[in-house]
């Protein structure tokens, strides 16, 4: 899949499930291993500690400046919560992309129009790994292969340089794992 | 001078600009800091926990606003660079030492992460409703110097300047951010400390016994500070002083005093505004801090319909910089001047006297929360005045 030069996610899911350090390898992978420009905003405050929990990215190759996501290209969804809040958001010919095991999307069809639908059973990936926790690097992998908007090096590189040191090697795997399931599972370039 | 190479994260950062505001702090050589943690700022006093003990600083986590903005004064005449950091409710309380910083002149930088307001407003939301306080908050006349960061890359860069500023005219200098700009992430470019031009605390070089705390060289209207423990004794007070320091409870000293207070800063070199196809523009924007980022969205899409639409961005807020305000609000092309700001119209205050009715001038206003949908002042910049 050809790698985009400008798109607005969505990523959200429970606080604890990695949400925000996602969108932090994703600004990091565009902003410090492409030296484009990301931005990333969180949700903040109550609903930051626990609870809902949301980060809007927008990646591109001119300067960002308007930094909120109202409508995404990209919809990440790591709870059903999620799913429910921004599906109705996403634009005509955007990408959902989700947690199979933590997310009902129903129907094929109840999808809004345009919407493809990307899922991936990243729980049960980290559990092969032994680690649930990292789950999220296992979406990295999944949405870097589905979704391209920054090289597959970029992206890995971000990963191990945003991941506490001594887990690297885990975290790679994870991160693998996640990338194969979707070049698999979809197509695209292994 | 220049930045002190094991303190500073040279490198590509993606980092919001709290953090870029501590690490542009650290890179200035600030190396005290107090305050009372607040949203939305409670990441730059975070960073400077952190990173301080690093570094040879030290930051305090102080009973309260007034225990911190009187702590950094304290620390400053003690011979360090300081800041305190905070949020409107806290600022507010703060309003009598920034005074007081302003009369003792004490260089200090004081961060304030603009939320909405009044009292506790929203906490976790941004607003530029601070910006009036910031000229006004504290008692009497006084000059101040306010910088407005539109990117986390400012934050860093314009806290390294306010540091600057604070020392070259030993005054208070305030940086204003707002929550947007505080908790976005971007990328952030930190030089390398050689490219850091940082100025240093400029101490007398007389002897103790000829030493006035507020008597200046030759050619110069700042004083010079003196070291500690050295045998330097002077007075300090908040009290209308003479040369010496000492309170003189006269309207001749209150002259003296307050005129070199007002004039000591140098309008040209604080003043940073940077001008965007203003030439031969029929509608002029001014705006600054987050506003002039989503501003500028708007305007490269009103330009886009053939409209000739210039942009001032005020970088240094205060002073206002009248004079090319007025210079370029007044040229023949301008028809009209647009003013978006995330409040219900203050800075607009500053443009509308300064433009003394030459043209229309034309309020954005947002009460805070959120930052302007760009459609909202592409249709005021669109929109013909009757």
């Amino acid at each position: 899949m050809e790698i985009q030069s400008s798109s607005r996610w969505r990523i959200a899911g429970f606080g604890g499930q990695g949400v925000i350090l996602s969108g932090m390898i994703l600004g990091r992978a565009v902003s410090i291993f492409e030296n484009r420009h990301a931005t990333m905003m969180q949700s903040f405050g109550p609903e930051a500690r626990g609870g809902a929990c949301s980060a809007q990215v927008t990646l591109s190759d001119e300067q960002i400046l308007y930094p909120y996501v109202k409508k995404p290209d990209v919809l990440v969804a790591m709870s059903q919560q999620a799913l429910g809040l921004y599906l109705p958001l996403l634009r005509p010919g955007g990408k959902l992309i989700y947690e199979e095991d933590l997310v009902d999307i129903g129907d094929q069809g109840d999808l809004p129009e345009g919407v493809t639908a990307y899922g991936v059973p990243a729980t049960k990936i980290a559990e092969k790994l032994r680690r649930r926790i990292v789950l999220n690097i296992v979406m990295v992998g999944f949405f870097s292969a589905v979704a391209p908007v920054v090289s597959r090096e970029s992206a890995r590189k971000a990963v191990l340089y945003s991941v506490p040191k001594g887990t690297e090697a885990l975290n790679g795997r994870a991160y693998d794992m996640g990338y194969k399931y979707g070049v698999d599972t979809y197509g695209g370039e292994s | 001078m220049h930045s002190i190479k094991e303190a500073v994260l040279t490198g590509i950062h993606f980092i919001d600009g709290d953090v870029a505001c501590a690490e542009g702090a650290i890179a200035a050589g600030c190396r005290f800091s107090a305050g009372y943690p607040i949203t939305p700022s409670t990441e730059v006093v975070e960073r400077l926990a952190v990173r301080f003990p690093m570094v040879g600083g030290m930051f305090v986590q102080m009973e309260d606003e007034l225990a911190s903005s009187i702590a950094i004064i304290g620390a400053a005449w003690g011979g360090v660079k300081a800041m305190t950091v905070s949020s409107g409710p806290g600022i507010s309380l703060m309003q009598e030492h920034i005074g007081l910083a302003v009369i003792t002149e004490t260089p200090t930088v004081w961060i304030n992460v603009q939320r909405c307001g009044p009292s506790t407003g929203l906490p976790t939301l941004p607003a530029q409703g601070d910006m009036m306080q910031a000229q006004w908050g504290s008692h009497g006349d006084y000059p101040t110097l306010a910088l407005c960061p539109n990117s986390p890359q400012e934050a860093f860069d314009l806290t390294i300047r306010a540091f600057n500023l604070a020392e070259r005219y030993r005054t208070p200098v305030l940086v204003l951010l707002d929550e947007a700009v505080g908790h976005m992430l971007e990328k952030v470019v930190i030089p390398d400390a050689d490219d850091i031009e940082v100025d240093a605390r400029r101490f007398t070089d007389k002897p103790p016994s000829e030493y006035k705390p507020y008597e200046c060289s030759e050619g110069s209207m700042v004083p010079d500070l003196a070291p500690v423990g050295q045998g330097y004794y002077f007075h300090v007070t908040g009290l209308t002083h003479d040369e010496r320091g000492y309170p003189i409870m006269t309207a001749d000293t209150q002259v003296d005093m307050m005129h070199r207070l007002m004039n000591k800063i140098d309008l040209e070199d604080v003043t940073d505004v940077r001008e965007s196809e203003v030439d031969d523009c029929e509608v002029l924007v001014v705006s600054y801090g987050i506003t002039s980022r989503v501003a500028e969205r708007a305007i490269l899409d009103a330009r886009r319909q053939g409209l000739r639409v210039g942009h001032l961005r005020l970088v240094t807020v205060w002073p206002f910089p009248e004079q090319i305000v007025r210079d370029r609000a007044t040229q023949d092309s301008v028809q009209r001047v647009v003013v978006p700001e995330m409040n219900l119209g203050q800075m607009v205050r500053e443009v509308e006297r300064t433009v003394a009715g030459a043209r229309p001038v034309r309020l954005v206003g947002h009460p805070g929360g959120a930052v302007h949908d760009p459609n909202v002042i592409l249709e005021a910049i669109l929109e013909e005045t009757s």
